[in-house]
């Protein structure tokens, strides 16, 4: 049965006012916030300009989110690739595996690879008993523990997309590159690439957004050298109780996060890089 | 880029997955230049053999020769085959240019060269004009087409079509049909063509081989095949027959090699009476069906403008036939 239109908004009022109030409200307050705290005006966007810590901040977390992104896609590639073309109890395994390490906590994920490789984590004192180093090697505690930590986690984002991308392309193709000639690396180059393009943006798009608000793996791995956005962004608001400043540097994210959508959105209709049916 | 030759040997070739025989023992020589098509019902082995010959199936025994030379461990991409795919398998991405220009381009021929060649190929598949437009703005029709351009576009020697025309509606089949015949006969190239459909494999063929079970149930021209079926099988895919049981062997016998007229006028070697348990028109023709004692029912077609009256269900009647229209069949089991 079909509604006419005005009752159909009268269905999903509820969840407007739901969205309204506890999505859309907050998000006005903190842009609110940062236009009016401490004294109304654009002072706080101002710092951007003013103040180095600021401009380090915001260079070290791009800089980390994109070589995260970068990894996280090339490994989470080569997993779609192998999931998709293992047969089908194998396949139902990986797809299991992945979904579980959704479920394990960011935290615990983290403190393992501390326990694995901080100063006296099991990989350095494995290395330093057998002789093979002699002082341990700094994995943790700075750029390179935080971008373990966070391709680690981001890696099985990365499949999902880049894997119903594979999967939705028929097989046909493959072998019609290869019936007219062209080799693996050409078939491979030429034609399956391209058609996973929309799974690449897509993975690409997810990882780098939800990279950018990442807390707690800079935090721990990082050991306080590698200060990323969203942990400045909490000592403002819980030690220095600078709100203004805390809520300018949020809005930097979000308007950061629309300018990328937009951009994608230039490149490529966003219903096929998020799944939709394509036309 | 022409080829040295288009004849391909298949020898003794089988294809197993575990127990199960998917092409059991096939045989078959296939002349440079030939139009062969591969009928049989689904399950019969035909694409798994077209396949095999593709080189994306590997061989469970056998061997393959083309102009002489085993090809059985060369891989699909070095066998310079063309190949239309069932639902044809186009580069969604690509324009019709590029899909077409793609095996020349893998070969990394000079753009002058490639561009001679796809407007070459494009005016042989009449699809002038569409070389900008990608895959999904063209019609079924168009898409097939370009599919046979760009599997032609290299000169390949053999050309093997899995089903190519299974997703057009009837109408155009016939027509695509028409035009397939005529390129084929342009470019000179061996044609190996797997259909289910009978109308398809005799409209078109050189030969038609009729598999069954993984294994070739006979092997001939469209003629040969009609007139002289050698197996039930083969008899009853390939059109229609009524079987006869005599002196202790099978006859195929087509219902329009039957004359049906009242009782007591049939004149004939050989006759039957019977009561009209059925008849239907169908414009060119009046099918009935006879039921005579002792006997499966049979059917007879007459020429609907031939026929002085129609004889309506119930009537008695003569069926006649000529011995040369009754065929004897070396194996019955269907």
């Amino acid at each position: 049965m079909r509604l006419p239109l005005k009752s159909g908004w009268l269905l999903v009022l509820p969840f407007l006012l739901l969205v309204g109030g506890l999505f859309l409200g907050p998000i006005l307050n903190v842009l609110w916030i940062s236009v009016t705290d401490p004294a109304p005006g654009f002072g706080n966007y101002a710092q951007l300009g003013s103040s180095d810590t600021l401009r380090r901040i915001l260079w070290t977390t791009l800089r980390v989110c994109v070589i995260c992104t970068a990894f996280s896609v090339i490994l989470g590639y080569s997993i779609a690739y192998a999931m998709v073309h293992a047969a089908g109890p194998a396949q139902s395994r990986m797809v299991g595996l992945l979904l579980i390490s959704f479920w394990i906590s960011v935290l615990v994920r983290t403190f393992s690879w501390l326990m694995l490789l901080g100063r006296n984590g099991v990989v350095n004192s494995g290395l330093e008993a057998l002789g093979i180093i002699t002082a341990p090697i700094a994995f943790m505690r700075n750029e390179l523990g935080v971008l373990i930590g966070m391709v680690h986690y981001m890696v099985p984002y990365a499949v999902l997309p880049i894997f119903a991308a594979m999967q939705s392309i028929d097989g046909r193709v493959v072998q019609a590159s290869r019936s007219l000639g062209g080799s693996g690396a050409q078939t491979f180059w030429r034609i399956y690439l391209p058609l996973t393009k929309p799974g690449i943006v897509a993975a690409s798009l997810v990882v780098f957004i939800i990279n950018l608000g990442f807390y707690v793996i800079p935090a721990v791995l990082g050991g306080g050298k590698v200060l990323m956005v969203a942990e400045y962004i909490s000592v403002q608001v819980l030690i220095t109780l600078q709100w203004g400043t805390a809520a300018m540097l949020a809005a930097i994210l979000l308007f950061g996060v629309l300018a990328l959508m937009f951009l994608m959105s230039r490149f490529m209709k966003l219903s096929t890089v998020f799944g939709g049916a394509r036309t | 880029m022409t080829s040295p030759s288009g004849s391909l040997h298949l020898m003794s070739l089988s294809k197993r997955y575990g127990s199960f025989t998917a092409v059991d023992n096939v045989s078959l020589h296939i002349e440079k230049g030939e139009f062969l098509t591969l009928l049989g019902p689904s399950g019969s082995g035909k694409t798994t053999l077209l396949m095999m010959i593709a080189g994306f199936q590997d061989i469970s025994q056998g061997d393959i020769l083309l102009g002489g030379v085993s090809i059985a461990q060369t891989p699909a991409e070095k066998r310079n085959f063309g190949m239309v795919f069932q639902g044809y398998a186009l580069f969604p991405h690509m324009s019709v240019h590029d899909n077409i220009a793609y095996p020349l381009s893998v070969r990394r021929r000079p753009k002058a060269e490639i561009d001679a060649r796809v407007a070459e190929m494009l005016d042989l598949v009449r699809l002038n004009g569409f070389a900008k437009r990608l895959p999904k703005e063209l019609s079924g029709g168009q898409q097939q087409r370009v599919a046979l351009a760009r599997a032609l576009c290299f000169a390949p020697p053999v050309l093997l079509l899995d089903e190519p025309l299974g997703a057009l509606d009837k109408k155009l089949r016939v027509e695509v049909q028409a035009q397939l015949k005529e390129i084929h006969r342009r470019v000179g190239t061996t044609f190996v063509y797997v259909t289910h459909d009978q109308e398809e494999a005799l409209s078109m063929s050189d030969r038609i081989v009729i598999m069954q079970n993984g294994r070739i149930e006979q092997v001939g021209t469209p003629a040969d095949l009609y007139q002289h079926p050698k197996t039930a099988f083969a008899a009853s895919f390939l059109g229609k027959s009524n079987f006869l049981h005599r002196d202790g062997a099978v006859f195929a016998l087509r219902p329009e090699k039957i004359d049906l007229s009242p009782e007591g006028q049939g004149i004939g070697a050989n006759k039957a009476s019977g009561v009209v348990l059925s008849v239907t028109y169908f414009g060119a023709v009046l099918k009935y069906q006879v039921a005579v004692p002792g006997i499966d029912p049979i059917e007879v077609d007459v020429d609907a403008w031939r026929a002085g009256q129609v004889l309506p269900e119930g009537a008695r009647v003569d069926l006649t036939w000529a011995d040369s229209a009754a065929v004897r069949l070396s194996d019955h089991s269907l």
